[in-house]
């Protein structure tokens, strides 16, 4: 009997009943050897970029106190893109004062609908401004230009055009409570998605009345000084929105300034708890969304091509620097064969490349830090004795940072590389029997922030849904983000949510 | 009066649905306001707090995935029990010095505020869940969970009706708690743990530890298979010693300072909501 037809056959009774199977079931995706693709590079010939970017506060742009700037660098090019100002205390001092008066001259004092007109105005300007704002974000932080163009710049513009909404409508949202907003907000956000997280972050703030000084990462602070221009061009009174740029250090100032109200932190599980740490014995509200190792689990009786797609947009999806990836899979021990060889199949169709091209499917890892740090992981799963694949379909650029999709096979659930977030485009995999087996090890890590499912079976979607300990369940799908849709973490992975009316909660004081 | 000696309650702990005394064997001296010795209670360790999240985390399986329905018929059960034994806990209360007309008044409301919250068992959810009209043709659902173990860390006030205020809301939204009862004040809440068991609340769901707070807190609040602390102890050195501990392992902590656990802003939904955790399923729509 040949290979294929054992094959088949196994797959025709693992669900008790044999299935059609088409006759090409078997036939490998094999695309390079057709044809290769011609770059389609996106143009950034119109994009201005200046040389060197200061601080925005108090409604213009403003030199930092100590003169110091940074060099931030296209990952993809090596090449530095611009210089940013370096926030010192000071520097956010003089953020949360112009905050604070904002708040109590003008923020607080405005109609609730006016308010919300503001908000409307900036969801516009980021749409009139998207393909610009698009090509920045892909030079800055190294995404694949379709992603910045598709998912986060609209995504961003609908976050300001949700929350607008929200504006004179609060007495909606807390039955029996009426909210009022914090004060001034502190938000620290981080480099994966840089001007959806600052959207994610001012969008509420501002739509619950209060105002805010938000510190970029320090890698990707491009964007949000763009959005500073717009809140310029939309009129947006001077000190409701201040950003200053720098990092750790600059986070921390804004974290310990007395006169902040609220902090909003994304980032790493590690900073947040020391973040947590250092808010201790204070009265300051806080909403932490934390790192995930996030399960993803294929039952035998998922649709397997699809389940494929699923398990490429979890872990390769923005090069796996996404907090809620599918970054493990745990598959059926039934279809583990067949599922992992069609997964490596598709994995030779993934462009990886140059960040503009439209056709890049993974594009820069965002830092030579964070690239570092992928290796070693990757040095790490090596060392624990599991098996390595990475595709080599793509002849990675010969400079710039560029990690081979990845994925391993043989761990345990003990190993570093299945219960540490690596942050980059590598998938661990194991393989369950049982769904009670699956359930325990998708739990089984101080994570829960998302997972996915993929099954035909309906019932079986709610019942490991209820059991997964996670904020965000993705049901034959993954990776959906959507304003209306709350998100955030259980355990480790963070506390409160953003997204929809839950995130409102953050943001106002019930009274 | 007859001449007959009265018999004397033994005051042990309450975990996994027992009675254990403290591991250490110690005990400390319980005073009315008088300053007289009316009994010792036990005096828990580290031990006795680990042993009691393990119970609390063992029930949480069960106790969490309970319907709505049967979680509001054993809080209901519950205040069915205590109001039989009314008595009894106003005669504790009376035996700590409280006057025999704010005993009553105290059990009276205990009883009616476990009511209160049986009664939203089945509803926060459909108060706070939210469908989610998302732009992409997914179904998307927003849901409440419990967060988990919860760490209590009792008042000296109203031992009865605090603890009572504490428990109700954290339990209804089907978590399982370690509660350090007031250190001044714990047989009121050791007894309710008897009322606890004779209900059907099923054993760890509950449990409660006496003893020197200060020997407990730090232990229970740094505990890595705690989720969350709800405090009502208002000293910055405790806030702040549990805030940093609850870092450890990025915990929620509520800080709950009330001087009146009798008005009525101890009966509202949100005090569900702060353990709750929000869980959005995401499902494509297709054929």
């Amino acid at each position: 009997m040949s290979e294929k037809t054992k094959e088949n056959e196994a797959e025709a009774t693992a669900n008790g009943s044999p299935k059609p199977t088409s006759p090409n079931a078997d036939l490998k995706h094999d695309f390079a050897s057709f044809w290769n693709y011609s770059p389609a590079p996106e143009s950034s010939d119109f994009v201005e970029i200046r040389k060197q970017y200061q601080h925005y506060i108090d409604g213009s742009f403003s030199v930092p106190a100590k003169k110091r700037y940074f060099k931030s660098i296209n990952p993809a090019t090596e090449e530095v893109l611009a210089e940013f100002a370096e926030g010192t205390s000071e520097d956010v001092d003089k953020a949360v004062k112009a905050a604070r008066k904002a708040y109590d001259k003008v923020w607080s004092k405005l109609p609730a609908r006016e308010r919300g007109k503001y908000i409307y105005r900036i969801a516009r300007m980021i749409q009139e401004r998207a393909r610009e704002l698009a090509i920045i974000e892909s030079m800055d932080g190294g995404k694949p230009i379709r992603e910045s163009r598709d998912v986060d710049v609209p995504l961003a513009a609908a976050y300001f055009f949700y929350y607008a909404g929200w504006a004179d409508k609060l007495d909606y949202a807390f039955p029996g409570r009426k909210a009022e907003p914090v004060g001034v907000c502190g938000q620290i956000i981080p480099w994966n998605f840089p001007l959806l997280m600052l959207a994610w972050k001012i969008a509420p703030a501002l739509a619950t009345g209060n105002t805010v000084v938000l510190k970029p990462a320090e890698t990707t602070s491009l964007t949000a000084l763009k959005f500073a221009e717009i809140c310029m061009d939309a009129g947006l009174p001077a000190g409701v929105v201040n950003i200053v740029t720098g990092a750790g250090q600059t986070g921390a100032a804004i974290v310990d300034h007395p006169d902040i109200n609220k902090i909003a932190f994304t980032g790493s599980t590690e900073v947040g708890k020391i973040i947590q740490k250092s808010l201790a014995g204070t009265d300051k509200k806080f909403t932490l969304e934390l790192g995930g190792k996030g399960p993803n689990i294929i039952f035998e009786d998922a649709s397997v091509d699809q389940a494929v797609e699923g398990i490429v947009n979890a872990i390769f999806f923005n090069q796996g620097h996404v907090c809620c990836a599918g970054s493990r899979l745990l598959v059926q021990e039934g279809i583990a064969d067949k599922l992992i060889k069609k997964l490596k199949q598709r994995m030779e169709t993934l462009i990886v490349g140059d960040p503009l091209d439209k056709n890049t499917d993974i594009g820069a890892i965002n830092s030579k830090m964070q690239f570092n740090k992928i290796n070693e992981y990757i040095e790490i799963g090596i060392k624990e004795g599991a098996t390595i694949h990475q595709s080599n379909s793509s002849n990675l650029p010969d400079k710039g940072y560029f990690c081979k999709p990845t994925i391993f096979t043989g761990v345990a659930q003990s190993n570093r590389i299945v219960q540490e977030e690596i942050f980059g485009p590598v998938l661990t995999i194991q393989t369950f029997r049982t769904p009670e087996e699956a359930v325990e090890k998708a739990n089984n890590t101080p994570y829960g922030l998302a997972g996915g499912i993929w099954t035909d079976k309906g019932s079986k979607i709610f019942k490991i849904s209820q059991k997964l300990r996670s904020g965000v369940v993705w049901a034959n799908t993954f990776n959906k983000f959507d304003p209306t849709s709350p998100f955030g973490g259980y355990k480790e992975s963070g506390v409160g949510r953003e997204g929809g009316l839950h995130g409102l909660y953050p943001y106002v004081n019930l009274k | 009066m007859s001449d007959r000696i009265d018999v004397l309650k033994t005051y042990k702990t309450y975990v996994g649905g027992k009675f254990p005394r403290s591991e250490s064997d110690r005990t400390y001296k319980v005073k009315n306001s008088n300053d007289k010795i009316v009994a010792n209670a036990c005096r828990c360790t580290r031990k006795d707090v680990r042993d009691a999240v393990l119970a609390a985390r063992a029930a949480s399986k069960d106790w969490s995935g309970r319907s709505a329905y049967n979680r509001g018929q054993v809080l209901y059960r519950i205040a069915e029990m205590l109001e039989g034994r009314k008595d009894q806990f106003i005669k504790e209360l009376e035996l700590l010095g409280m006057k025999s007309k704010e005993a009553i008044y105290e059990v009276e409301l205990s009883v009616d505020r476990l009511i209160y919250y049986a009664g939203w068992t089945d509803k926060y959810p459909q108060v706070f869940g939210t469908v989610n009209p998302v732009a992409s043709s997914h179904f998307n659902f927003s849901t409440p969970e419990p967060t988990g173990v919860v760490g209590i860390i009792a008042s000296d006030t109203d031992p009865l009706l605090s603890i009572i205020s504490l428990i109700a809301p954290v339990i209804a939204g089907g978590n399982t708690c370690v509660i350090l009862a007031s250190e001044s004040n714990p047989l009121p809440a050791v007894s309710f743990g008897e009322v606890l068991h004779a209900s059907d609340v099923p054993g760890g769901v509950v449990n409660i530890l006496t003893g020197y707070r200060e020997e407990m807190v730090d232990h229970l609040s740094s505990h890595m298979d705690v989720n969350a602390v709800l405090n009502t102890i208002f000293d910055k050195k405790t806030r702040k010693l549990i805030d940093e501990n609850a870092s450890i392992s990025v915990k929620r902590v509520v800080h709950y300072d009330s001087k009146n656990w009798a008005d009525d802003t101890h009966e509202n939904p949100y005090l569900i909501l702060d353990f709750q955790e929000t869980k959005t399923t995401w499902h494509p729509v297709g054929v």
